[in-house]
């Protein structure tokens, strides 16, 4: 006899009864909720819009990678006079990998520029890149057909040769030139595949264009001993790309007998501070848009319990007779929780799916349409947000009516059931 | 004719005495105060009463002197100061909430002067609410509730809301609401208050025919022909009890003729 029971008519008659009774009311007060959750999740979802628009134009890069590459350096040291320049070598690239821990992948570059590339009749010049296999992974760059070069290319100085999207439709045309043969200053090199940048951007144009071979070919095949221009190397999961820096840039000091307080000398550079001031802004905006929803949600709420005191107020004497025949009060408790939940779950709910589908629609339209704004891609309403909305409602219900409920559970029968 | 025979107090305890009869209700030096921060109102002086089960009590007494809060108390809707009530057999101090309600769900029905029928809910529907409190399946609530309703003769006014219903219907669906738990006793403060002499005297048949069932009946009334259709009055003043006599219904004493 202590609870109520959730799935008896009568439990919910009372709760139809009293909505149907006081529908405006009722009306009136669902309706603060509906907007107080509609006004969270729609912000939320626009507020995911702008984020995800200004995340795109980072390109896919990863954002804990890091950029390493010589300078001159500006402090003495060891007897080494200012102004030298170190140079980076494949055993730098090598130490480094070796020596410092948290490091995921890493790939060294060798750029040579407008090289003779040859396939029949075709003549084209154009960029030739020395690489590592994980570059594809370092740089924002895909495979459009075949393969990247891979593990054993680097290991065996394979001659092979991955082209960009652009040059190989300029040298095969209409085939994707697997298996076919490149010449590059007149040396056969076997097409693996074709790739490009996961998505074309003015500043990707180069890797449209370029042709991928592996370091140690083109050491073997083109000279240049065992000189690098630049490495790129990403930190290991949880760990900050940052430190991670500060770790291969004193290394490399040491290797190379630049003074550790030289500003220059190893030059780096990630993303993490640009990406990271943005995570920081959007973290506050979407704060700032919890905030605001959650006030909107709150007065609804308020507005919630408000209208439930007023009913407990009007049910004394219905609650006082339910006492004499046998009403516990934590049945009395039950039921006005109960209708509270209900109100605040239905109308949540309702404001939740409206503003669900609101965002959803904006964001198809936007796809249909082809619309592409600046700084606003794809809105989207998180599916962790909206849990967290509904088991906020369900709460929100529970508080809302926990004041007018104890209340009830309080009114005294012999007051209630007075003949006046 | 009326024949009445007043028996005093003593003799109904050597009566007891001599018959054994179930003790319903035993109430000893019942003290009951009002208090707010100023003042304290004694209501209950200490009351001492034995109700036999199967009695046919009424309680009478000028406004004021306590014939509610009485009620109230027996009902277990109100607390009590000090003394010993037993009720059923059960001491009855300082009960929780949930106990209190247990027992008026199971052992009391109530009445009121003014009905207090639920108003958006059907003649069929009051009546089976205390099964609700039971956790009795609706369908057999439902069963249950006609059944009660046709002994009021209620049956055909199972379907109407408490508005369609006269006030004497209105009191006989309320008594079907007090009945439905099959209770040991039934409670109801000035039943016929609300009521014009024909229905009060429909309603007061109706307290006679839950008696003669054997249930304990125990009603607050300032009428005396209603106390006279009862079986002892008991007469408060000033929060203690100043008369109790037997009285010999008139209707019984036409059946023994
Ligand atoms: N909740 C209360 N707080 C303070 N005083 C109360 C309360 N209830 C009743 N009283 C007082 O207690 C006294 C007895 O009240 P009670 O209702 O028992 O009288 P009654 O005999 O039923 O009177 P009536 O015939 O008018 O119904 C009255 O003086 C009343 O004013
Ligand atoms: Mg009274």
């Amino acid at each position: 006899m202590n609870r109520l029971p959730l799935f008896d008519r009568d439990t919910w008659q009372e709760i139809f009864g009293t909505i149907r009774k006081h529908k405006l009311r009722t009306g009136l007060t669902a309706l603060g909720v509906f907007w107080g959750i509609f006004m969270l999740i729609f912000v939320l979802g626009m507020g995911e819009g702008l984020k995800n628009g200004v995340f795109r134009n980072f390109g896919d890069r990863a954002m804990n990678v890091l950029y390493v590459w010589p300078t001159a350096t500006t402090v003495p040291f060891e007897g080494f006079r200012p102004g030298r320049y170190p140079r980076f070598t494949l055993d730098d690239v090598d130490f480094v990998h070796n020596n410092i821990s948290d490091i995921e992948s890493i790939s060294p570059r060798r750029t040579l520029s407008e090289r003779n590339v040859v396939v029949g009749d075709n003549t084209e010049s154009t960029e030739i890149r020395g690489e590592y296999e994980d570059m594809i992974r370092l740089e924002a760059l895909k495979v459009y057909e075949g393969r990247y070069i891979n593990e054993r290319d680097v290991a065996d100085k394979r001659k092979v040769a991955v082209i960009g999207e652009r040059t190989r439709e300029l040298l095969f045309g209409d085939d994707t030139g697997i298996g076919q043969y490149v010449r590059i200053d007149g040396m056969p090199f076997q097409v693996v595949g074709s790739f490009g940048p996961v998505k074309i951007e003015s500043w990707t144009e180069d890797d449209m264009e370029a042709i991928v071979i592996p370091l140690t070919t083109m050491q073997q095949v083109f000279g240049g001993g065992q000189r690098i221009d630049y490495f790129v190397c990403s930190a290991a999961p949880d760990v900050r790309v940052s430190l991670l820096e500060n770790k291969v840039v004193k290394a490399l000091k040491e290797r190379h007998n630049i003074a550790p307080d030289d500003p220059r000398g190893v030059a780096s550079d990630n993303l993490e501070e640009e990406f990271g001031s943005i995570q920081n802004l959007f973290g506050g905006i979407t704060a700032f848009l919890w905030f605001v929803g959650i006030g909107t949600l709150m007065a609804g709420i308020v507005g919630v319990g408000n209208i439930m005191l007023i009913v407990v107020k009007e049910r004394t004497r219905e609650i006082g007779l339910r006492k004499a025949m046998g009403a516990t009060p934590v049945s009395i408790i039950s039921m006005i929780l109960i209708e509270s939940i209900f109100i605040t779950s239905i109308s949540g709910y309702l404001g939740l799916l409206c503003s669900t589908l609101l965002v959803g629609g904006l964001d198809a339209i936007m796809v249909a349409q082809g619309t592409n704004f600046e700084n606003f891609h794809h809105p989207e309403v998180d599916l962790s947000v909206g849990i967290g909305a509904l088991v906020l409602l369900v709460v929100a219900g529970a508080v809302a009516g926990l004041i007018p409920a104890l209340q009830a559970s309080r009114v005294n029968p012999v007051h209630a059931l007075k003949d006046e | 004719m009326k024949a009445k025979i007043g028996v005093s107090w003593s003799l109904l305890h050597l009566i007891n005495r001599n018959h054994p009869i179930d003790k319903m209700i035993s109430l000893k030096k019942i003290r009951k105060a009002y208090r707010t921060d100023f003042t304290t109102l004694e209501v209950l002086k200490g009351i001492d009463l034995e109700i036999a089960s199967g009695e046919f009590v009424s309680i009478m007494g000028s406004s004021g002197s306590g014939k509610s809060t009485l009620l109230n108390v027996l009902g277990l809707l109100d607390d009590f100061d000090s003394g010993a009530y037993h009720l059923n057999g059960e001491s009855m101090k300082n009960l929780s909430a949930k106990e209190g309600a247990h027992f008026r769900n199971r052992l009391i029905g109530f009445g009121f002067q003014s009905f207090n029928l639920l108003s958006f809910k059907t003649a069929d529907e009051n009546v089976a609410l205390p099964l609700y409190y039971q956790r009795v399946d609706r369908n057999e609530r439902q069963k249950k509730a006609r059944e009660y309703l046709e002994r009021v003769g209620l049956l055909d006014w199972a379907d109407h809301l408490p508005t369609q219903l006269s006030g004497g219907q209105q009191q006989r669906v309320a008594i079907a609401r007090a009945l439905i738990t099959q209770p040991k006793i039934i409670l109801a403060d000035e039943p016929t208050g609300a009521l014009d002499s024909k229905t009060s005297d429909e309603v007061m048949g109706l307290f006679q025919d839950v008696n003669d069932e054997g249930i304990t009946v125990v009603l607050v009334t300032h009428e005396n022909d209603i106390a006279e259709r009862t079986k002892r009055t008991i007469l408060l003043k000033d929060g203690l009890i100043e008369g109790d006599q037997m009285h010999m219904s008139t209707a019984k004493l036409s059946i023994n003729v």
